[in-house]
């Protein structure tokens, strides 16, 4: 039966492949002739960017267990540090991107190391607290503009490139989920004094989550700062990271799958109510309400969906997965 | 069972395909009904951290299409205006702009904060649809790094440091004073900007400058900045600074017996300044600002009277330089004698003596009015409109 390939692991890898070549190609199609126009491309663009924060916050929020408020504080050291790069120091997108992102990551890891110690609310806080100075510090710097920001950023973030955003984030996230290190972070978020019993060191481990959160997060603010032509540290500013928070708990803390459709449904969503101001937050807030209301543990809650249970689900054997 | 759950499947895909299509089919659809309305795109901060500036600006702007349609529209056609909020952020105002300029709008008003103009200035440019700003007062708006003005971007309030030409006209023509001492926030641009135009003008009219000094951002004593102006005897001090500062600093200038006329810019208007700094000390304070509704002009009157009639409340600035930037596109519309963006972007860029609620303007080679400001006095603790200072 031709639905088998799907139990082979190499039949999966394929399948996977070409549905995202599929996936790629008909997006591509659209907008070369010109059924996406501009408007379509931006949603498209906030939508791939904010399911890079959403699964890349996942992983700290969701996975891990600790509570982050500090997400937009990432990006925009990943912003300013790709248009630096890019813009004044005239290096390639590429170089500007992997930049950003691994200067987003060494945040990670200064704000990390202290804050991981601490726990719940208090994380919260510290991490918060983070993210505004951050943003603070790029107020005061006059190199990237002050409080005006950077304004005349080339466009270079493509199609291509926020597809290969997207898929490179989940891919990373998912693998790690899937090793033993993966293990080891969940672990962390079951119980924390179970697993220092097993040997297991919970702050390396914690950090771990966080620096790679933060390393995806700066990949979303290099690609942001490339489309959006300027940027400035109010956009940055923490309700930049409650928006990512919301997607998160929206789809299912700990599922990624429930973070890349809680982050396209609410990108789309508010979209929707740019033609309805006076009741675009009343929707936005009774959908989040009646949301938590029936469904507590989000969209997904932890269940994930891959090629394997499309295979199933198509093939009509065991519904339960 | 197996076949149904596969054509299920199968009807949801094509239901998505059918679901895309179908937007790319209206979006196309939109600009056809251009021919009967003239639609305006307005772009505004309706929610969001600033969504007070936003409202204000859409009603002012709404008041305007609203007349024009009662006086009989224009070119035969009636005006149309398509409401779109930009949730206060760069992003999100690009993508509403990109979102209007499919619906074939032939002009987009706002939005209103510096920031997020620039956000909507590439899909203008791409699309070549003129947009006026109501309140974007940041020089680097309308021009671009290299100092080249940008096509299709306008706006009706004047940039942030014309304000100092225009309070150095007033020190020295009005005030009478020769002599001025400048006390700067040293670190913003704003400040600098304000007190290097209010230089430039006061030197030109023949006037002196006997000191320039600048404080920091969150410094709250000024006493030995203070006591050196003082030995110098200026007879009158620009600070165009943000009231956090400028209101402990008047305080104690009066304290240290210092009581020449102080001015300064539209950072001055909060009603945190009386609350800080005492109503005594505030009087022989002025500042510039873009409009009053004191201001005795029978425009200014009549706008401030059929704007309380609709919505019950007083116009602030942001609802007259929409109300203006609404007028101006009208005018510009007429001139055109077509409603083609391209021969309105060339229209708006030819604009001279435009009579609006804000002031007469002309428009610049860099898409910036030259245009009317009001001084504010402080009487008493009181905001009271002093003059409307012409540019010369």
């Amino acid at each position: 039966m031709i639905m088998n390939v799907f139990a082979n692991r190499w039949g999966k890898l394929g399948a996977e492949i070409l549905i995202l070549a599929f996936i790629f190609l008909f997006v591509q199609y659209f907008i070369t002739v010109g059924v996406f126009n501009q408007y379509h491309q931006i949603i498209i663009t906030s939508l791939c960017i904010n399911i890079i924060l959403a699964v890349s916050l996942n992983l700290i929020n969701g996975f891990t267990g600790q509570l982050s408020l500090g997400h937009a504080g990432f990006m925009a050291v990943g912003a300013y540090v790709s248009v630096v790069l890019t813009k004044f120091m005239g290096m390639p997108f590429l170089v500007g991107l992997v930049g950003g992102c691994l200067a987003a990551a060494a945040a990670g890891f200064v704000i990390g190391v202290p804050t991981l110690r601490l726990k719940g609310d208090y994380l919260a806080i510290a991490t918060l607290g983070f993210g505004e100075i951050i943003r603070v510090i790029l107020q005061n710097i006059e190199y990237v503009g002050g409080p005006a920001g950077i304004v005349g950023i080339p466009k270079m973030t493509t199609w291509g490139w926020l597809f290969a955003g997207v898929v490179i984030t989940i891919a990373t996230i998912q693998n790690l989920i899937n090793s033993s290190y993966g293990r080891a972070i969940i672990s962390v978020r079951e119980d924390e004094i179970a697993s220092e019993v097993m040997g297991i060191n919970i702050t390396s481990y914690k950090v771990l989550a966080f620096v790679i959160g933060a390393f995806f997060a700066g990949l979303a603010g290099g690609l942001y700062a490339h489309y959006f032509y300027i940027i400035k540290p109010e956009t940055f500013n923490f309700l930049k990271s409650f928006d990512v928070l919301v997607m998160v708990v929206l789809g299912g803390l700990g599922s990624t799958t429930g973070a890349v459709i809680a982050a396209a449904f609410i990108t789309l969503l508010s979209a929707a109510l740019q033609a309805f101001p006076a009741i675009r937050m009343i929707i936005y807030a009774l959908i989040l309400i009646l949301l938590m209301i029936y469904r507590p543990q989000g969209l997904m809650g932890n269940k994930e969906l891959s090629v394997k249970i499309l295979g199933k689900i198509w093939s009509g054997k065991n519904d339960a997965a | 069972m197996r076949v149904s759950r596969k054509v299920v499947w199968l009807v949801l895909l094509l239901f998505a395909f059918g679901m895309v299509a179908g937007c790319g089919g209206k979006a196309g659809g939109g600009k056809e009904a251009a021919a009967e309305e003239i639609l305006i795109g307005i772009n505004a901060e309706l929610s969001g951290a600033v969504a007070s500036y936003g409202s204000n600006a859409r009603d002012g702007a709404l008041l305007a299409i609203e007349q024009i349609n009662e006086q009989g529209g224009i070119l035969g056609k009636k005006l149309k205006a398509i409401e779109r909020d930009n949730k206060s952020s760069a992003d999100e105002a690009m993508s509403v702009s990109a979102d209007l300029v499919t619906k074939g709008i032939v002009a987009q008003i706002g939005p209103l904060t510096s920031g997020n103009v620039q956000g909507c200035t590439p899909v203008m440019m791409d699309n070549k649809i003129p947009l006026i700003a109501p309140a974007a007062t940041a020089v680097s708006v309308t021009v671009n790094e290299k100092g080249e003005t940008l096509d299709y971007i306008f706006r009706v309030c004047f940039i942030d440091p014309f304000q100092g030409t225009l309070m150095a006209q007033f020190a020295y023509d009005n005030l009478g004073a020769r002599k001025a001492a400048i006390l700067k926030d040293a670190s913003n641009d704003y400040s600098k900007g304000l007190a290097d135009y209010f230089k430039k003008t006061f030197i030109e009219k023949g006037g002196q400058i006997v000191a320039e000094e600048g404080f920091i951002k969150g410094d709250r004593d000024f006493r030995a900045t203070l006591t050196k102006i003082r030995s110098l005897n200026p007879d009158f001090i620009y600070v165009p600074g943000y009231y956090e500062e400028v209101a402990p600093l008047i305080k104690q200038a009066r304290e240290l017996g210092i009581n020449v006329a102080i001015g300064g810019g539209d950072g001055w208007d909060s009603p945190d300044m009386v609350e800080v700094a005492g109503k005594a000390n505030l009087n022989n304070t002025y500042f510039t600002n873009h409009y009053s509704v004191e201001d005795p002009n029978p425009k200014v009157q009549e706008f401030v009277k059929a704007y309380r009639a609709k919505y019950n409340k007083d116009p602030d600035a942001f609802a007259a330089l929409a109300y203006d930037a609404v007028q101006l596109l009208v005018q510009a519309i007429k001139d055109a004698n077509s409603t083609n963006p391209e021969d309105i972007k060339n229209a708006l860029a030819n604009i001279k003596d435009f009579e609006g609620v804000t002031g007469k303007m002309t428009i610049d080679e860099q898409h910036n009015p030259v245009k009317a400001g009001v001084i504010i006095e402080f009487k008493d603790g009181k905001q009271v409109m002093n003059t409307r200072i012409e540019p010369k």
